[in-house]
């Protein structure tokens, strides 16, 4: 009987221990390796590593110019990601929703970059903003505008809205597919009703959409910030960080620490400090989200 | 008796089909607006895309100068090139390995696990069915280092299988909990009659819960084989011989030792897609459920 019970108890878990084997290996002590690693200087060879204790995270806080730049501007596409290509989102969705022609059609081409990979999307792009063979200055030239043309990659003062560009071009269908599939979720009839009491287009909007869309917004503003705070494809296979540091991001400052420099316990900080940081996002979303769910219920 | 003959208006009034012809002008206005915005914003998604395949034609004489869509005289010998020369026939070949590897083993880890999770009882269901979740909410950006160095200690740098198995994990947590959710909402009464019948835990799992599970199997599929087709990072840390490389990390070091020749990057970056366009357009139905459950997980 009690042989039985544990026989049972065994076989269930040969159901689970392939996973949690898995899990424990490549993402269990990797995590905890991160924060041991964090506290050390070592070059990822050595047999030995010194204890530096928070220096490392203290050098990464005050003394890392390089490492804020690359805040600052994996921050500015995201803020435009999330007004920009968000809003371009949005209006599509709104339109695809109603009854329009081809709606299949635009369904399936909006999401068709995000089906490809940051480093194709890059290449291809890279060629067109190119600045001697680009194809946009060639059409710049076209129209007249060829004073305007450059490298605009390589420009530093275009270079970071140029992989903002880029980046929001991979971008919009994602987020359009799910603001769809949040229109679509709304009754009907609420809208009907609501023209037959008389609503015009923008007290709609505003008096019935926004307050029903509020946690599908808070959800897209969310993946949007984590998604491009950690951009790297599409940096890598473009400017590689430069002209400068002027397209420097965090994920090509750690592995800059890494690969480039050595300092793997250096590198365990930032990334450490970068994680916080998503962290803390993550968690204002949630409580807004909860927030927001009082208005749609 | 006088009786009132009460005649309705034959045609509506003057004012009426003013009124009619208004809401029609605007309203085919509105439309007109809208069809051209979304195909301009359609044109401008498919143009790069275009764009590259025509240059793909091309010579590396008339790539620069041709700027038609149109190629007169294509060029196909370029995607045998780039197919030999470039070595994008052993790219491909590996990362069909590579994505066929890991969608099978996510497959069968995740839905063992999801089905235990649901189904069965032992100690430590919930406590490791938290464990295997809560890789979803917290972000590590920096737990490749570790990755990478555990991997190194492994020896499974420059491996197939050093690259195999992270992915194969990357992809469990996500398909632990979609399967467990669609394992809870499926009835009993099958698993049950099968039990009677004699047949074991593991029966059950294979031949009744695991093919009622197919929808989400698929969305799941889909959604892994694309993740796995297009990453870079993990290839870029994990293999630097030639002959284990997949497509991404194959063409970023083709552009940086070929920088000048385009219409064999282009053909290589179309080679690349071809397999992924595919895919995306037989099972669009199951990408767009993907989305939608990938990003409802947070």
């Amino acid at each position: 009987m009690n042989w039985n019970r544990y026989r049972d108890i065994f076989t269930s878990y040969l159901f689970v221990i392939p996973a949690i084997l898995l899990f424990s290996v490549f993402s269990l002590i990797p995590f905890f390796k991160v924060f041991q690693l964090s506290v050390f200087e070592w070059d990822g060879i050595a047999p030995t590593m010194s204890f530096v204790g928070m220096g490392n995270f203290s050098t990464a806080m005050f003394h890392d110019t390089a490492w804020w730049t690359s805040l600052r501007n994996a921050g500015v596409v995201t803020l435009l990601a999330l007004t920009l290509q968000n809003l371009l989102a949005l209006i599509l969705a709104m339109i695809v929703d109603r009854e329009i022609r081809g709606k299949n059609f635009y369904r399936v081409v909006f999401y068709l970059p995000p089906v490809l990979s940051g480093i194709v999307v890059g290449l291809v792009w890279n060629w067109i903003f190119d600045g001697s063979h680009g194809l946009l200055n060639h059409a710049l030239q076209g129209v007249g505008l060829g004073k305007w043309a450059r490298a605009w990659l390589a420009d530093p003062d275009t270079a970071l809205y140029a992989v903002a560009v880029i980046h929001m071009w991979k971008g919009f269908g994602w987020g359009f597919v799910i603001l769809l599939a949040g229109l679509q979720a709304i009754p009907r009839e609420l809208n009907e009703a609501a023209k037959v009491d008389g609503a015009g287009e923008w007290t709609i909007f505003s008096k019935i959409t926004v307050p029903l869309m509020l946690p599908v917004f808070f959800l897209v503003s969310i993946l949007t910030i984590l998604g491009t705070m950690q951009i790297f494809d599409i940096i890598v296979s473009t400017t590689n960080g430069g002209p400068g540091y002027h397209t420097e991001v965090p994920i090509t400052r750690i592995l800059a620490a890494m690969v480039g420099s050595s300092r793997f316990g250096y590198a365990c900080s930032l990334g450490i400090l970068f994680g916080i940081i998503l962290l803390a996002v993550s968690m204002v979303q949630m409580k807004l989200s909860k927030w927001s769910s009082r208005f749609s219920s | 008796m006088t009786t009132e003959v009460l005649s309705a208006p034959d045609r509506p009034s003057e004012k009426f089909q003013l009124h009619v012809l208004k809401y029609k002008l605007t309203h085919w206005m509105r439309h007109g607006v809208a069809q051209v915005f979304c195909f301009s914003v359609a044109a401008g998604c498919l143009f790069p895309l275009i764009w590259m395949i025509s240059s793909s034609l091309k010579t590396q004489s008339t790539v620069f100068s041709d700027m038609s869509l149109i190629v007169s005289n294509p060029r196909w010998s370029n995607y045998y090139e780039a197919w030999t020369r470039g070595n994008f026939g052993q790219y491909f070949f590996n990362s069909i390995l590579y994505t066929t590897a890991v969608v099978f083993g996510v497959i069968i880890i995740a839905s063992m696990a999801a089905y235990a999770f649901s189904r069965l009882q032992f100690p430590g269901r919930n406590f490791f069915f938290i464990l295997i979740i809560s890789t979803m909410m917290i972000p590590i950006p920096g737990s490749f280092i570790a990755l990478y160095v555990l991997l190194v200690k492994l020896n499974l740098v420059d491996t197939r299988l050093g690259y195999i198995l992270p992915q194969i994990n990357g992809g469990l947590a996500l398909g632990v909990f979609l399967l467990k959710t669609f394992f809870d909402k499926l009835p009993q009464d099958l698993e049950d009659a099968a039990r009677i019948d004699g047949c074991n835990k593991f029966q059950v799992y294979l031949h009744v819960a695991l093919p009622l599970a197919k929808p989400a199997v698929a969305v799941l599929a889909v959604f892994n084989a694309l993740a796995v087709w297009n990453e870079y990072l993990l290839a870029m840390l994990v293999l630097s011989d030639r002959s284990l490389m997949p497509l991404q990390r194959g063409l970023m070091v083709f552009q940086g030792s070929h920088i000048t020749e385009y219409p064999l990057l282009m053909a290589g970056i179309a080679i690349s897609i071809i397999p992924i366009l595919t895919l995306y357009f037989l099972m669009q139905r199951y990408i767009v459920a993907g989305i939608t459950a990938g990003a409802l997980k947070m």
